[in-house]
């Protein structure tokens, strides 16, 4: 199935990249989860089997040539749409709020994987698009409208961190293929009216009330306002060398909201300080400019634009996560890859690794 | 041309990586300044509120819902009780703590050491329990000594209060500290170690409705404990009252019939099921379960041969003896092997190839109908039925009666009992059934045992001619402001397919029994109401010495079974004397008393209850005198035969 002339192109340095995050991941699960009560198998050992299903899909998806993903994205797009149809038509029904879909065996996420199709979508469009000198308004209503149909509807679920997520790596992929000057003005014009309406409308209070906090974090200093508190007093006192492993005052005491998931960082940053931080983040930075580069080696306009898309995913999951956890971006429910405790977030992540590693290997074949 | 293009798009688009990449850098690099900001710059600000900031919780113990009896009477309810806690983070040295605890109140600093040890692994602000139940001086002195006990608190609990002395033990149950092995296992995750729970019988069984909902106060305090604020705050929610179909009086008539006896009773509503009593005897002190139970009473508990702390009426299984030949007999009919004027003659034995088996009876009981092997309990005549029915015959009979499993009391651990079947002695021990084994069988020996709900329940289904009712215990689940959540409704669980002739004819034997000359359950008769049962003797050990040389763990178990009255039958009973040797002499005046009460009950006006009593006292002389003369047999009815 897989040439064997690819596997001697295997781009170690991704692997490498990943598995060190991983690991560090795994180790500061274990931390975040010694004042949990816990039943049943432990969240560290939960997240290393999580690993092993992430690496063998990632494996599956860089054996197959992406090109086939060209024929298929337009399918999985309309599929995909269709789920989200399905989760809100479900969500309706229980009376309550749905991110998942219950196929008997398995439990999907569709939002999730909205992110990952978004990018596939997005590069089969731009990949038959000419845009010397830029897109121009006109050029872009149409993937636009293709961006908004499932944002719309993931945002319905409602899922303010996940749509933010696809909003913005499909904007990051447009910002690749180029846009011109006018464009880019008409752009704003439009955005500010649009996030008062969104404002006025569209938002649900504890989405602003989210929003809000994070403009002020006194104005509620029990509700959400407390955990960016919280989170900001473990990381600032962690210092620069840390309190040490499972030392942390502020997690074994359990102050921080979902620490193991969401608050991973926050663990981190308390018990190992901003030596810790400072590795962490770097290795982060090689990856995303890694992906950047793998994206440049690629002498096809179709694979550059799939990595460029998969770059920008956990560029965006790296840095609001973060921002979050340090102060600077509102709370919403995005996970640090391969770092955040869940099996949800390691898949996504892992079949975006095995989409890079697939074009990595593939750059001597044309 | 379009290769140009082409190519020319190739390199902006490379281009534009560069500048993408001079973007992350950047968004990285204020990444990295925002922690050089939290973490260096402001590191010892934030170190400062890291290190004063101490949340604790206080959890508040729901109030646990009380249990009553059908009539409404509180047989548990709750009274306060204090128990000492510490705060581990507010503790600067353990050990002197703990030696200053033990000479202020003279607990046992090996205890409290331990339990700190145990917890050691849960946040620092969360109290440890070091010792439960203390007393009001003991909160006094603590209260008195406040400033040199810091971290120590004094945490309220209700307990759990009896109101009756032991009454129904077994069947309420007990409730004690949640074990480690609980915390860890499924349905338990809203637990903390401290926490009390159900631990057997209804407080078991009932624990999600009892318990309640714990409150607690999420406090932020600073270095010294003092409380800054309440970051959130819920109060607790009493857990729901459950009413049982138990009828206290009855009960505890039912207690007080066995007197030192070891046994097990169980009274049953004919018509719906409805448990009435439930007893096990001896009974225990729940009360003494829910703290540390003395050394010494839990060896007095484990030596004592009647084993008080096994729950008889529910897992006791005891072979049915005699009581099991309705069911052979209600076999028969069916299978048009007897009828109501099929007899044979009982020579006092049965040969059968190389064995012979024997009847109760040495001298034989001549001509037997099948009213008359009932009211006499001739094994010979069963003998020879079993023979022509064959085992599987009598164990679908057993079984359309649904013994031989569970039959859905609320109660946890009830068994299962056992109904031979040739099948189930392949599957066992991989041989097949002998043709002799059939006969032990049909007379209730052999390898046939039951539980006393087992044994009430077919009685029960005999009275009311079929339909058989899960037993049960709960009649319903109230709140806390008495509102009824949830009602037991009867529930029918089978039916045994036996003709309406069947169970007349068998029903006509088993009211001879009581109420005929020569009826081996005579003591169970009552003056004004008509009682109809079956003795049954279930053996403990085949061979026997003399009879006053029987070690009481070797005799056998005495039962009977009744229902009452005749005609419209109301309510059965299965009783079970371990070691009571004779079904007539030792379980029938049991039954005759739990009748009695039950009656009574039913009719106050009817009080002067004395004067019955004093007539089944005197049956019980006249019949002690005959079943003193009869010994010996496998099975023994104890009335004298005509």
């Amino acid at each position: 199935m897989i040439d064997r002339r690819l596997l001697t192109n295997i781009d170690w340095v991704l692997t490498g990249l990943v598995l060190t995050v991983c690991l560090l991941g795994i180790m500061n699960i274990y931390s975040a989860t010694t004042p949990y009560k816990i039943i049943g198998t432990a969240y560290y050992i939960k997240q290393f089997y999580w690993l092993m299903v992430g690496m063998t899909l990632s494996l599956v998806v860089c054996s197959l040539d992406y090109h086939i993903l060209e024929d298929l994205s337009y399918w999985f797009y309309g599929f995909l749409v269709f789920l989200l149809i399905i989760v809100l038509v479900i969500g309706r029904r229980s009376m309550g709020a749905t991110r998942w879909l219950n196929l008997g065996f398995i439990n999907i996420q569709p939002s999730e994987l909205m992110k990952l199709v978004i990018i596939v979508t997005f590069a089969r469009f731009f990949n038959n698009f000419q845009s010397i000198g830029g897109l121009t308004v006109k050029d872009v209503l149409i993937p636009l409208s293709l961006l908004a149909l499932p944002a719309a509807l993931i945002m319905k679920q409602p899922d303010l961190g996940t749509a933010t997520l696809v909003i913005l790596i499909a904007l990051s992929m447009i910002l690749y293929v180029g846009l011109r000057w006018s464009t880019i003005v008409t752009f704003i014009c439009i955005t500010i009216p649009m996030a008062w309406i969104s404002w006025a409308f569209l938002l649900r209070p504890y989405q602003k009330n989210r929003i809000l906090d994070f403009l002020n974090p006194e104005r509620s200093r029990l509700g959400s306002g407390y955990h960016i508190i919280q989170s900001k007093i473990a990381v600032g006192s962690g210092g620069i060398i840390g309190k040490g492993f499972v030392k942390g005052t502020q997690s074994q005491l359990r102050f921080l909201p979902e620490q193991h998931t969401d608050f991973a960082f926050s663990v981190f940053a308390e018990e190992w300080g901003f030596v810790g931080c400072l590795v962490l983040i770097i290795i982060y930075l090689f990856l995303v400019l890694w992906g950047l580069n793998i994206a440049r080696r690629c002498n096809d306009r179709f694979g550059g634009l799939l990595a460029v898309g998969v770059t920008a995913m956990l560029f965006w999951h790296i840095v609001i996560n973060m921002g979050m956890v340090i102060g600077l971006f509102p709370v919403v429910g995005v996970p640090l890859p391969f770092f955040s405790y869940g099996g949800t977030s390691m898949i996504t992540s892992m079949v975006g690794i095995g989409l890079l590693q697939n074009i990595s290997m593939r750059r001597f074949m044309f | 041309m379009k290769e140009r293009r082409f190519v020319r798009e190739l390199l902006e688009s490379k281009q534009r990586i560069l500048v993408l990449s001079f973007a992350v850098g950047i968004v990285f690099l204020s990444l990295i300044l925002r922690l050089w900001h939290l973490q260096i710059l402001s590191a010892d600000d934030y170190h400062a509120m890291s290190e004063n900031n101490r949340l604790r919780f206080v959890p508040v113990a729901a109030s646990r819902g009380a249990i009553m009896d059908r009539t409404g009477t509180v047989l548990v309810s709750n009274r306060p009780s204090f128990s000492l806690a510490v705060v581990p983070q507010e503790v600067k040295d353990k050990e002197a703590l703990l030696t200053l605890l033990s000479t202020l109140l003279g607990l046992d600093r090996a205890d409290m050491a331990e339990r700190w040890e145990k917890n050691k692994k849960r946040a620092k602000y969360y109290p440890i329990v070091l010792a439960s139940n203390i007393t009001r001086d003991h909160v006094e002195i603590i209260e008195e000594n406040r400033l040199r006990l810091p971290g120590i608190e004094i945490e309220m609990k209700p307990v759990r209060e009896y109101s009756s002395n032991q009454l129904a033990a077994h069947l309420l149950g007990y409730i004690g500290e949640v074990s480690e092995k609980e915390l860890n296992t499924k349905g338990y995750e809203e637990y903390n170690p401290g926490d009390y729970i159900g631990k057997n019988g209804i407080e078991r069984a009932l624990e999600n409705e009892l318990h309640g909902g714990d409150g607690g106060r999420q406090l932020e305090v600073d270095a010294r404990g003092r409380v800054l604020r309440t970051i959130s705050e819920s109060s607790p929610t009493v857990g729901n009252s459950v009413m049982l179909t138990i009828d206290a009086n009855v009960q505890k008539q039912a207690e007080r019939a066995f007197g030192e006896q070891a046994g097990a009773a169980v009274v049953m509503d004919v018509n719906n099921g409805e448990i009435v009593a439930f007893v096990s005897n001896p009974g225990f002190d729940p009360a003494l379960f829910s703290g540390r139970l003395p050394a010494d009473v839990w060896q007095e508990y484990l030596d004592d041969k009647r084993h008080p702390l096994e729950n008889k009426a529910l897992s006791g299984q005891y072979p049915p003896g005699s009581t099991f030949k309705m069911v052979t007999a209600l076999a028969g009919l069916n299978n048009n092997i007897i009828n109501e004027s099929t007899s044979i003659d009982c020579t006092g034995s049965y040969d059968l190839g190389t064995s012979t088996f024997k009847c109760w009876n040495k001298r034989g009981h001549g001509s037997t109908n099948l009213r008359k092997s009932l009211r006499e309990s001739c094994d010979v005549f069963y003998y020879k039925l079993g023979e022509k029915l064959g085992v599987d015959k009598i164990a679908a009979a057993a079984q359309a009666f649904k013994l031989g499993a569970p039959l859905g009391v609320e109660l946890l651990n009830e068994r299962s009992g056992l109904i031979p079947t040739s099948e189930w002695k392949q599957k066992r021990f991989g041989k097949r059934w002998y043709h002799g084994e059939t006969l032990p069988v049909a007379i209730g020996q052999g390898a046939v045992i039951m539980t006393p709900i087992q044994l009430a329940s077919m009685i029960a289904t005999v009275a009311n001619e079929g339909t058989i009712y899960r037993p049960h215990l709960v009649k319903r689940v109230v709140d806390a402001d008495g509102k009824t959540l949830r009602e037991t409704k009867p529930e029918i669980i089978g039916n045994a397919p036996f003709s309406k002739e069947s169970f007349r004819l068998v029903k006509q034997g088993l009211l001879a029994v009581v109420n005929e000359p020569g009826g081996t359950g005579a003591m169970a008769r009552l003056y004004d109401v008509k009682v109809a049962g079956k003795t049954g003797t279930s053996q403990v050990v085949k061979l026997r010495d003399s009879k006053q040389g029987t070690p009481y763990q070797y005799r056998d178990h005495a039962l009977f079974v009744a229902f009452a009255p005749y005609d419209k039958p109301e309510v059965a009973v299965a009783v079970v004397v371990e070691h009571g040797e004779h079904g007539g002499s030792a379980a029938a005046p049991i039954a005759g008393r739990i009748l009695r009460a039950y009656f009574d009950s039913k009719k106050p006006v009817r009080k002067e209850g004395s004067g019955s009593q004093k007539d089944d006292e005197e049956e019980e002389s006249d019949e002690d005198g005959g079943a003193a003369e009869v010994k010996e047999p496998q099975i023994k009815g104890d009335a004298k035969n005509d």
